[in-house]
């Protein structure tokens, strides 16, 4: 009899989390690829709809917010292109947050009979979302420069800042609801809810100092702690900012204000609240990850 | 439970189930409102728990093939899960060594609306190939599953048997020094299947260890020299595979 040696084993199914996703690089690129490429299979336009579905969505809010409630008139300049920095962003992390809820589930097939590490499926997502957000960033860059955008080095960095903490983000949030959603579809409800909210809990529609002149300086505090809120006020820094004067209350009171109070503060809670979200997300996961066979 | 496990089978272990539990939930109700009405009416409403398996422990040496005999629900492919890590054990440990691929229902990962091309290069990166791999190994899988001519059509259109030949393929084709096989050889016709088996055997051959769930005994008895008898959820026999056919089907239902 001899006993065996048991640190030359493994133990099935137990990965290092979205750590492994690395030496997996090949197979993501073939799931984001799958996804790309099957989203528009047997639709006549195609990729047409990455362009139409935002831009109505985006006349309805210009038509609603702009026209009749007012803020292309007074408040602020050059408002389409505010309203469309914003809205694309907000966009964005709706469909990478959407897609990810439901990725574990979606991908029921696989996670039940084989195993991979199953963050690779709410992190394609995420990238796929990504992809889709490329035309309509195309479309916001010919926008901007239309209204004659000349953009620095500060303002690029901004918008790529921006991205990434609505990535970081969306995926931390993201692996906590295609865990959670395994076992309590509530949770892709919930998600719902959440990306409703999305677009009004960030200064899409309207400004920040509005949030300060109606409802306070503490709310404003509170408001601006969403990751969300400091990713679409750093786009609109670096596409609407270039293309309107600074405010003065006599000669131009559609200009721009500047940043909400300790922006430099909000940018940091930013991005401590999505790193923090990814390990709570992440801790979530693998704790769901152990039965997500049988729940499924 | 002690850190080190005796080695029981003559080579050295490629796999250990060491006194393995796997419970699972059968829920009562499905919503809070569910329970609720279940409870006014003096009903049970928390979930009852279900052994799937119950202490089981084998040992299966590199480079044997075992094949794992049970009526149905007695617990067999759960045991393969557990070793491919799709589930975890609730008591009890699963070690592998080496490099683990199942063959369990191949083509899980197909999607219909990718063609036969895209979806040989996403399953085999699936189970763990790199591009390089799957490149050279291209020709051989779509020589082996005889789909030549229709490997850019959708899979959608493909006929059952294709799509069954074309997954197997790829699954036969991926290194790999455990393999799991879970009722697959069902697939395709009389002359397939023959050629599937062979194919098995020369993995064998090569040293590849195989654990085989499956009803067919006559294919059973072709590709593995032992079998292992789960009956309601426990180890019932572990030794000849003859002798293993033989309580299989002496042992009432």
């Amino acid at each position: 009899m001899t006993t065996i040696d048991l640190s030359e084993y493994d133990v099935p199914g137990r990965g290092r989390g979205i750590l492994d996703v690395f030496h997996w690089r090949y197979l993501l690129r073939l799931l984001v690829r799958k996804g790309t490429a099957t989203r528009y299979r047997n639709s006549t336009l195609g990729w047409t709809w990455s362009y139409v579905k935002p831009l109505i969505q985006f006349f309805i809010y210009y038509a609603v917010m702009g026209l009749i409630f007012g803020m292309a008139r007074g408040g602020v300049a050059n408002f389409p292109l505010y309203l469309f920095a914003g809205f694309i962003t907000v966009q964005f992390f709706n469909e990478a947050f959407g897609n990810a809820t439901g990725s574990i589930v979606g991908n029921k097939a696989l996670v039940k009979k084989i195993y991979l590490p199953r963050e690779l499926f709410p992190l394609a997502a995420i990238i796929n979302a990504f992809v889709h957000f490329l035309p309509q960033l195309a479309i916001l860059i010919v926008v901007a420069l239309l209204y004659g955008w000349r953009p620095g080095l500060l303002h690029i960095g901004a918008a790529l800042l921006g991205l990434v903490i609505i990535g970081l983000f969306a995926l931390g949030i993201g692996l906590l609801f295609a865990g959670l959603n395994v076992r309590f579809r509530d949770a892709e409800n919930f998600a719902e809810v959440i990306r409703q909210l999305a677009t009004w809990a960030s200064p899409v529609l309207y400004t920040w100092q509005l949030i300060q002149q109606h409802m306070g300086d503490l709310v404003l505090y509170i408001y601006m702690c969403n990751p969300i809120t400091v990713a679409v006020e750093l786009m609109h820094y670096a596409f609407w900012t270039p293309t309107v004067e600074p405010f003065d209350a006599d000669t131009n009171p559609d200009g721009w204000v500047g940043f909400a109070p300790h922006f430099d503060i909000y940018i940091l809670v930013a991005i401590v609240v999505g790193a923090l979200f990814v390990l709570i997300g992440q801790a979530t996961f693998r704790r769901f990850e152990r039965t997500f066979a049988q729940d499924l | 439970m002690s850190d080190t496990i005796t080695q029981t089978s003559e080579t050295r272990p490629a796999i250990i189930v060491d006194h393995v539990t796997k419970t699972f939930l059968k829920r009562n109700s499905h919503s809070l409102k569910e329970a609720f009405v279940g409870w006014t009416k003096g009903k049970k409403v928390r979930a009852d728990t279900f052994r799937a398996l119950d202490d089981v422990s084998f040992q299966i040496g590199e480079g044997e093939s075992v094949a794992v005999l049970g009526f149905n629900g007695s617990g067999k492919s759960t045991t393969l899960k557990l070793v491919s890590g799709v589930m975890e054990p609730d008591g009890g440990r699963v070690f592998t060594r080496g490099r683990v691929a199942g063959l369990i229902e191949v083509g899980a990962g197909f999607h219909p609306e990718l063609s036969g091309r895209e979806n040989v290069y996403l399953n085999a990166a699936i189970l763990g190939m790199s591009k390089e791999q799957i490149d050279a190994r291209f020709d051989d899988i779509v020589a082996f599953s005889e789909i030549e001519d229709f490997i850019d059509q959708e899979v959608k259109h493909y006929s059952s048997g294709m799509f069954m030949r074309l997954a197997f393929s790829v699954a036969i084709h991926v290194d790999l020094d455990v393999l799991l096989v879970d009722e697959v050889l069902a697939v395709g016709d009389e002359a397939f299947r023959k050629k599937c088996t062979e194919k098995l055997k020369e993995l064998t051959q090569r040293g590849v260890t195989m654990l085989v769930v499956s009803h067919s005994m006559g294919m059973v008895k072709d590709l593995c020299p032992r079998g292992i008898v789960i009956h309601e959820h426990k180890v019932l026999f572990d030794g000849p595979i003859d002798r293993a056919v033989e309580i299989i089907r002496t042992t009432p239902h």
